[in-house]
């Protein structure tokens, strides 16, 4: 028997599980997310030993040699004894400066972290309510130009936090955070190659980042952005986007709608099916996905089958499916 | 002592150069894409580079008990000879793409052909 100490209590692994189910299992209140190994919401550490680098994808080097993991990613082998992460390595905080509905609901939030923030625009942070919930959300502002943090926030039916955000949250109010966390950014290696960015809803945010980044760092190769929703109005930084393309010759923007017809400018379709069908070979672009996992793991297939090498396709799946381990009766 | 397979089709590197090209068609093909899940297609082609390396004659930890294990869920799936035969086929495809010579060609496809009964668990 494998046993697994958290706090002062000592519980039993069974086979297979990971060391995120087997707290859960036995009804302890730890953060986590998406179970998949992409939101970084279930950080743990382990205080008995080394943990496989399998437990640890994308975590920042420093936190790696310090046997943090993410306990969805780690079924022990061994008796092991984890705890949370050591809050003064991990947790920022950050004062909301800004709110802006962007439309019925998507709104704009500007954070202004306690002390300065190293991150690469397209990275996420994960937002903490005082009550633990935790989410993670898009960076769309860009360090060197942008004073604040910016994120776009969805709100989704019956979402907790979406919503929360959307209606509750107030300019001067204090959010914990935790992060930055990702690997979908600009990197400024090969400022010729075509990059062809494709989002959905507010996959857009971290996109809006990566694209600015790339145009402040002089990026000399196209941009070009696909930006698709069901509906028109959910096109919601249309106007930006296509000033932006005005100012930048290398700068190209797509609207995408999959529940309205094409008018003007807009096309009707999927953006990431228009998008590979103006781009039909991919072997020398670098190719961004980001929104709904859906779309996300689609694309990432095409792009490869395309010709897209690996490396050159980054991606962030916006994973939402609901999954709290009770079933929730009411509406909150 | 003499170069090995592995060695003559030049080792790592040759098995990264196969294997983009091998699994793109894999994933193309619509007989047999549904045995392979794309929703880690970082981890799946990782894996590709595992049966390249093994049909390349290369250095590998695995056994016919490994292989088994590995295509057992598969075989519950359907896993028969005609799928063997595509993914030796785009196999194949790949080596002539890659301008392999034939003989050596001709090994690679034995090392192959050799783990039908453990891939199909019989
Ligand atoms: C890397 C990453 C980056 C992200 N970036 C962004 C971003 O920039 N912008 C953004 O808007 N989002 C982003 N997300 C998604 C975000 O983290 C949240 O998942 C999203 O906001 C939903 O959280 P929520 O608490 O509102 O919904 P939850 O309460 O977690 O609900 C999730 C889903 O379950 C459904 N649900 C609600 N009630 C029930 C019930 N009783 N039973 C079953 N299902 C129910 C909801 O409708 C919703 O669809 C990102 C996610 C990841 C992993
Ligand atoms: C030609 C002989 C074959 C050899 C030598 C071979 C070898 C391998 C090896 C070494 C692995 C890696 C196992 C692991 O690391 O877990 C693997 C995985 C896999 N093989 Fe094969 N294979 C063969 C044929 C096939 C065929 C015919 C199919 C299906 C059409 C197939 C489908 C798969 C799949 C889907 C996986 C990944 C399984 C997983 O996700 O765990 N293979 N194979
Ligand atoms: S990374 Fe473990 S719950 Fe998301």
């Amino acid at each position: 028997m494998i046993s697994l100490t958290y706090g002062n209590d000592t519980h039993t692994c069974e086979p297979g599980e990971s060391v995120l189910a087997v707290l859960l299992r036995s009804n302890v209140d730890v953060p986590y997310s998406c179970r998949a190994g992409a939101c970084h919401s279930c950080l743990l550490r382990r205080s008995d030993g080394a943990v496989p680098a399998s437990s640890q994808p994308g975590l920042k080097p420093t936190l790696r040699e310090q046997n943090y993991f993410l306990a969805c990613q780690l079924v022990p082998d061994e008796d092991i004894s984890v705890s949370l992460p050591d809050d003064a390595l991990v947790t920022g905080h950050a004062i909301v400066v800004g709110l802006e509905h962007l439309n019925k609901d998507i709104c704009r939030v500007l954070l202004e972290p306690a002390t300065p923030l190293y991150y690469h625009a397209g990275q996420y942070i994960n937002l903490r309510r005082q009550d633990g919930l935790a989410r993670s959300y898009s960076l769309a502002s860009v360090p060197s130009v942008d004073k604040h943090l910016e994120l776009h926030v969805r709100r989704l039916d019956n979402g907790r936090m979406s919503n929360w955000i959307n209606d509750v949250l107030q300019v001067g109010d204090q959010l914990d955070f935790h992060g930055p966390y990702g690997d979908c950014f600009y990197l400024p290696d090969a400022e010729e190659q075509d990059l062809l960015l494709i989002g959905t809803g507010t996959g857009l945010a971290p996109l809006m980042g990566i694209a600015r980044d790339a145009l402040r760092s002089q990026h000399r190769g196209d941009i070009h952005l696909f930006h698709g929703s069901r509906t028109i109005r959910d096109l919601y930084l249309d106007r930006c986007l296509r000033e932006l393309a005005e100012g930048h010759p290398n700068f190209h923007y797509r609207a995408c709608v999959t529940g309205e017809d094409a008018v003007d400018e807009v096309r009707h379709g999927r953006a990431n099916e228009i998008a590979f069908s103006e781009f039909p070979d991919l072997n020398a672009k670098r190719v961004y996905l980001c929104g709904l996992p859906a779309m996300v793991n689609t694309a990432r297939k095409i792009a490869y089958l395309n010709g897209a090498a690996m490396e050159n396709i980054m991606a962030d799946a916006f994973e939402m499916t609901d999954l709290r381990k009770e079933e929730r009766t009411e509406r909150e | 002592m003499s170069e090995s397979l592995f060695e003559k089709l030049g080792g790592a590197v040759a098995v990264d150069a196969a294997v983009d090209i091998f699994y793109r068609k894999v994933l193309s093909d619509d007989s047999i894409n549904h045995f392979f899940d794309d929703t880690d297609l970082q981890a799946q082609r990782d894996k590709q580079k595992s049966f390249l390396t093994m049909a390349f004659g290369g250095p590998n930890a695995y056994e016919g008990k490994d292989l088994r294990s590995a295509h057992a869920p598969l075989v519950e799936r359907g896993l028969n000879d005609n799928h063997f035969g595509a993914v030796a086929g785009h196999l194949k495809a790949t080596l002539d793409e890659l301008d392999v010579p034939s003989d050596l060609t001709d090994e690679v496809m034995g090392i192959a052909a050799s783990t039908q009964d453990d891939v199909l668990n019989r």
